[in-house]
């Protein structure tokens, strides 16, 4: 693993005695695209905003290469921010915007106008110099509040929900634009948002957040195929999460029917939350397989056709590209290695939350 | 859709009529008086009267006293509303109301007020002599003028300065910080700027009426300190000479025009930022 370059150390934030931060501990890698993902009010911004500078936390420390910066301000760290709403400059130009940080900096002219021609031809966008925010679009207004951030060479970026307000395609292209941005500048990212295709897309690692905790930290894959505790499972794509008993090492047992899977260690006979995902769900017809079920809904997907297969009272749902009309008896079978199984939650705290949207 | 056409033309039909009534046939009657003399002819002797030494000492004193208020009251208001600007919701509705609400009572009576405190025997001279102090001579002087011009004008520059810079999005102010920008540069090169549309029609809203007031010199001024309000309301109502008051108006209307055309430049430089 590369150096350390951000360490989060035990921190705790609460707002109006809430508790929205609890003894947080964050590694940030250097040259990482590290997201932090979770729903609203996770505390993800929140985490952002002390490594940012604009929040102090109550207790922690923020150490920023090897340096204690918890009560340095905004202005002396090394670090840049993109914000949600893009926050540009309304009454400068956005050669102007883009040179703000440099001049604060007092750079000699010549270098600012290098830097601003490399910054907009970088976000393409060149020749927008002498235009003003108001006339740039929601995406062209993000890339330029990228421009004025990445111009100042700083370590780290951290980007604040910065696709939230653009629509799914320009969301979409700003992706693959935003990992070509990090490879060629080569410098760390920090990325908030609640969208996890977002966060599997784009991030070398995923910290998902709920209520203040961090649930995993993971690779997309290691994330999505492995989820940790029911929350993760919830949040990241869909899934099946249903009771099941341990009976043994590499046996579960799920509404009364036996399923073997590949986990050992749980002991024997113990509860847990079994998640499966929908499209590692096996339908087949006139079937000898032990769960029976029958499909209840189907709605096609382009993709796929997305089921609901009621079985002993769960609604399963399914992703498959063979069909199967409404009404048709159905066995239910997982391969082994698609079954996950987890401890249930030992503390309320990591409780799934309800998620909205 | 005719009818409904002739429907919408008499819903504006009160506001005619009362801009006619009340603004426009004024103007005009104002100008009729202008620009002639007593006996009906065309004339401009009424206008060319400000240059005579008393009116134009006048306007002169009114111009300087009232810009004096203006800056003055900038100054104070500035700072008190960024303080306003950055209260939480809570705190900041009661201290707006504790500045509007001096304007709920009658100028003439606040105005009076200070006469009363001003005076030489008044209450401040009182209390400086129970301190053994020299007692202040403000009262009939220019001092006195401003002081209440100021004290009256007040809420009239802080209301647009307050309601620009409410506007203003933290995250703007995040961002400069971000960019490297300590508070004083901050406040420099991103939240004044952005504020100069609220501090343009605060300029104008406490300009004008300082310029054309009457009373508060009156008042505060005694009767030796004439500001062209005072020329202008005397021609009126002692020398019932309409027509030299109505030339002085015009003059002062130019100067209004001036201050505005001015405002209107700065905000059309400013027009978007005062979202």
């Amino acid at each position: 693993m590369t150096k350390e370059l951000i360490h989060l150390q035990n921190i705790s934030k609460s707002f109006d005695g809430q508790l929205i931060l609890d003894d947080l501990d964050l590694t940030i890698h250097e040259n990482e695209f590290v997201t932090l993902l979770g729903p609203s009010g996770c505390g993800k911004t929140t985490t952002l905003r002390i490594i940012g500078g604009f929040e102090t936390p109550d207790k922690g420390k923020v150490i920023f290469d090897g340096q204690d910066i918890t009560h340095l301000a905004p202005n002396k760290r090394n670090l840049n921010t993109v914000f949600q709403k893009y926050a540009l400059f309304t009454h400068m130009s956005i050669a102007e915007n883009i040179a703000f940080g440099l001049r604060i900096r007092k750079k000699p002219q010549s270098y600012i106008n290098d830097k601003i021609k490399y910054a907009l031809k970088l976000v393409g966008l060149s020749g927008f110099e002498d235009r003003t925010p108001d006339s740039l679009s929601g995406g062209q207004q993000q890339r330029i509040a990228i421009a004025r951030a990445i111009v100042n060479e700083p370590r780290v970026l951290l980007l604040d929900e910065p696709l939230g307000a653009l629509d799914l395609k320009l969301r979409q292209d700003m992706q693959y634009e935003l990992i070509r941005l990090k490879n060629e500048l080569g410098i760390t990212f920090i990325y908030v948002t609640h969208d996890q295709e977002e966060a599997l897309t784009m991030s070398d690692t995923v910290v998902v957040m709920n209520q203040g905790y961090i649930q995993q930290i993971g690779s997309p894959e290691k994330i999505y195929n492995e989820p940790e505790n029911a929350f993760v499972a919830d949040f990241i794509g869909d899934s099946n999460i249903v009771d099941g008993i341990m009976l043994e090492d590499r046996l579960v047992e799920i509404f009364g029917v036996k399923f073997p899977c590949v986990d050992t260690g749980f002991g024997r006979n113990k509860p847990v939350d079994v998640v499966i995902r929908p499209e590692d769900v096996i339908l087949t017809e006139n079937s000898s397989d032990e769960l029976q079920g029958e499909v209840t809904h189907i709605i096609f997907k382009g993709v796929h056709y997305e089921m609901e297969v009621t079985a002993r009272g769960y609604e399963w749902l399914v992703q498959s590209t063979k069909m199967y009309p409404v009404g048709t008896k159905v066995g239910i079978s997982v391969d082994p290695f698609n079954i996950q199984i987890m401890n249930k939650p030992a503390s309320e705290d990591e409780e799934a939350a309800p998620i909205d949207g | 859709m005719v009818k409904t056409k002739r429907m919408r033309g008499l819903f504006t039909l009160p506001y005619i009529s009362w801009s006619l009534i009340f603004i426009v046939v004024p103007l005009l009657m104002i100008f009729w008086y202008g620009f002639t003399d007593k006996s009906g002819t065309f004339t401009m002797d009424n206008i060319t009267a400000m240059a005579d030494p008393v009116h134009a000492k006048a306007l002169w004193l009114s111009v300087l006293l009232s810009l004096a208020s203006s800056v003055i009251c900038l100054l104070l208001a500035y700072p008190l509303s960024m303080i306003l600007a950055a209260r939480g919701e809570k705190g900041r509705s009661v201290i707006v109301m504790l500045f509007i609400l001096p304007m709920w009572m009658n100028t003439l009576l606040r105005t009076m007020a200070w006469q009363t405190i001003l005076e030489k025997t008044g209450i401040l001279n009182t209390i400086l002599q129970a301190l053994h102090l020299q007692p202040l001579q403000i009262i009939n002087t220019p001092y006195a003028i401003i002081l209440g011009m100021v004290y009256n004008f007040l809420p009239f520059m802080i209301l647009p300065i307050y309601n620009v810079l409410v506007k203003i999005d933290p995250s703007v102010i995040n961002a400069a910080r971000d960019l490297g920008a300590n508070a004083f540069q901050t406040f420099l090169r991103i939240i004044l700027p952005l504020s100069v549309p609220g501090i343009m029609s605060g300029i104008t809203m406490v300009f004008i009426p300082a310029l054309t007031t009457f009373v508060i010199s009156q008042l505060l001024g005694g009767s030796k300190i004439l500001l062209i309000g005072n020329v202008i309301e005397q021609e009126f109502t002692q020398a019932y000479d309409w027509h030299l008051g109505s030339g002085l108006s015009i003059i002062l209307m130019i100067f209004i025009i001036l201050n505005m055309i001015m405002e209107e430049i700065f905000d059309k430089n400013g027009e978007d930022l005062a979202i």
